[in-house]
């Protein structure tokens, strides 16, 4: 699906200096990245990456003995106001499309990047181009 | 009890020595040992005369039990093994008809068989002589009352302290265990003298009297505790006596070779007194079995001297203590082994239930989203045992979402209950994270005596 790009998804124990290391060991490889949420429980964490090179920062934490994938969400583009992302959110809760997880990035001043993991394909594609947003692809990302 | 000098903590272990069968248990040292010699003659006839597992052991290293003069010929006779037991199921290794016996234990037979032992009538009276000492050496008599919150069933803890205050013509309160609340209001409402069961569960009892509003060391009439089948440390001990307002004897047993009452320890807790009219006690070195020196550490192997229907010729328990030198204050002249100090396999104690590492890694091998690499933490949490089970994913399991390694956590764990009867937190951890080893992996850590 090339309407979707690359998340990379790293489990980590909750222990002392691991986020750190995957910083590091990422730095170290010269990979940037672009935005990086934590689902935190317990015992473990689930860190969520959006970096310039998905594939290198893939191998770096794998061969650094870090549990990673690559997992592929949709990037939406979603203007920089207020209900924007709501607006979104309806039409796909509208079309039946659940979303697992979401969150937010921004790299132009009046253009938020949501990044959704949706369960299932759906025809999400056209559901968001209907709705009047823009799917982003990789390159945009990426670059 | 024989002292009524209320519940002060110091007048209640100031109870006069008293013997069940002071013949026996102050017996000469010279004396016993020919006692025990005429009735190893007798079992090991008996094992190869009813036993064809016996007959071929004993023809396979060329015994002949005839010839047996001395204790020490004991040292010719092969040993005899779980694995015999199980293979043995279930009536293979009874020496009588299973019509003539009058009750069947067994032993939880998660991997393979259960390991299922007999008792005649007179096996049953002679355990509960075995338990009546052990009343007897905390004061108790036929005046005694006493609460058992062993387990009734199969496992020979509940039955085997009932038989034992049956013997000595106490009054019994059969509680078995569960429904703590329960226990703690007929605990204290019955007057109970004495209360049995494993350490963790007298300390959860204690626990939850609390937690009612009780102080049982002064609101409970108990004075003693009778506590077996796991063990238990010194730091746990003191809080039981503490707690409790009790002394504790820690009593030991195995099913195979009887159950509770093959050894208990005295007032002066050090060490505990083997049966040594029932039981020939050696220990010997788990790599090359050969006797250990008087007060060396090592397995633990019982030669049973008078059973009936599942006598055992040098069963090797797989526990290791040693032999304590020396006489005993109390009075009586049968020897005491230490308390046990581990496992010369692997096998665990988690509350009272055995588990091999071994069946905790059939269980996980069942699931294609981990690795074999596993291991297992053991700790305490408050009174009872805590496991931890550490696993890795594979790399192709796909844990983007939270909900999936929740998913596989619980399937786990449902997994290990239903199979070995135990709670497992399950933790997945990173990969490498468990320590791998060229040699034996060290699949274990047993962090529950570090509290001491």
């Amino acid at each position: 699906m090339s309407d979707m790009i690359d998340q990379v998804t790293v489990f980590l124990e909750n222990r002392k200096g691991r986020l750190a290391a995957l910083c590091r060991a990422l730095g170290d490889a010269g990979v940037s990245m672009h935005a990086m949420t934590v689902a935190d429980t317990t015992d473990y964490g689930i860190v969520r990456i959006i970096a310039d090179s998905p594939e290198k920062a893939l191998d770096t934490l794998i061969n650094a003995g870090f549990r990673a994938k690559l997992t592929k969400v949709f990037a939406v583009a979603v203007p920089d106001r207020a209900g924007a992302l709501a607006d979104l959110l309806e039409a796909l809760d509208k079309a039946e499309i659940n979303v697992e997880y979401a969150y937010c990035f921004a790299i132009e001043g009046d253009i938020a990047i949501d990044v959704l993991r949706i369960e299932g394909n759906g025809n999400v594609k056209d559901t968001i181009t209907a709705a009047g947003f823009r799917l982003l692809e990789a390159h945009e990302i990426y670059a | 009890m024989s002292t009524d000098n209320g519940p002060d903590e110091m007048t209640k272990k100031c109870w006069d020595e008293k013997y069940y069968q002071p013949e026996i248990e102050r017996m000469d040292q010279e004396d016993l040992k020919l006692l025990q010699l005429e009735r190893l003659k007798k079992v090991a006839e008996h094992c190869y005369r009813n036993i064809p597992f016996y007959r071929q052991s004993f023809d396979a290293v060329g015994f002949n039990p005839e010839t047996i003069e001395s204790l020490a010929d004991l040292q010719k006779m092969p040993f005899t093994l779980k694995q015999d037991m199980r293979d043995a199921y279930p009536f293979d290794l009874f020496a009588v008809d299973v019509r003539d016996a009058s009750r069947i234990h067994a032993s939880s037979g998660t991997t393979g068989n259960a390991t299922v032992v007999g008792y005649t009538t007179s096996d049953l009276e002679n355990w509960g002589d075995c338990f009546a000492r052990a009343i007897a050496l905390v004061g108790g008599d036929s005046t005694s009352i006493m609460q058992v919150s062993y387990g009734y069933g199969l496992f020979t803890g509940g039955l085997g302290a009932h038989e034992g205050g049956n013997r000595i013509g106490a009054t019994i309160i059969p509680m078995s265990s569960g429904n703590t609340k329960r226990q703690v209001q007929m605990l204290k409402d019955m007057g109970s003298d004495i209360l049995a069961c494993t350490p963790s569960y007298a300390m959860l009892i204690a626990d939850t009297a609390v937690e009612m509003g009780y102080d049982p060391a002064t609101d409970f009439k108990v004075s003693a505790a009778i506590l077996g089948a796991e063990p238990c440390s010194e730091g746990m001990r003191n809080e039981i006596e503490r707690k409790l307002g009790v002394t504790v004897v820690d009593i030991y047993g195995l099913s195979e070779v009887m159950g509770p009452g093959v050894s208990c320890e005295c007032r002066y807790q050090d060490g505990l007194h083997v049966a040594e009219d029932h039981f020939l006690i050696e220990i010997v070195d788990p790599d090359t079995l050969e006797p250990v020196d008087e007060g060396e550490w090592g397995e633990v192997v019982f030669t049973t001297l008078t059973k009936e229907c599942s006598p055992l010729i040098r069963y090797r328990t797989r526990d290791i203590s040693r032999i304590i030198p020396g006489e005993c204050a109390c009075g009586r002249t049968h020897r005491r082994m230490d308390r046990i100090s581990g496992r010369s396999d692997d096998m665990l104690i988690i509350r009272g239930v055995n588990v091999f590492p071994s069946q905790i890694q059939q269980v996980i091998a069942d699931f294609s989203e981990v690795t074999s690499y596993y291991q297992i933490i053991l700790s305490s949490k408050g009174p009872l045992d805590h496991v931890a089970l550490m696993v890795e994913t594979v790399p192709e399991f796909s844990f983007d979402e939270v909900r999936r390694i929740e998913d596989l956590q619980k399937r786990i764990m449902a997994e290990l209950k239903s199979n070995l009867q135990i709670s497992v937190e399950v933790r997945i951890v990173e990969p490498k994270s468990i320590e791998r080893s060229e040699g034996k992996a060290k699949r274990v850590i047993d962090l529950r005596k570090a509290g001491e």
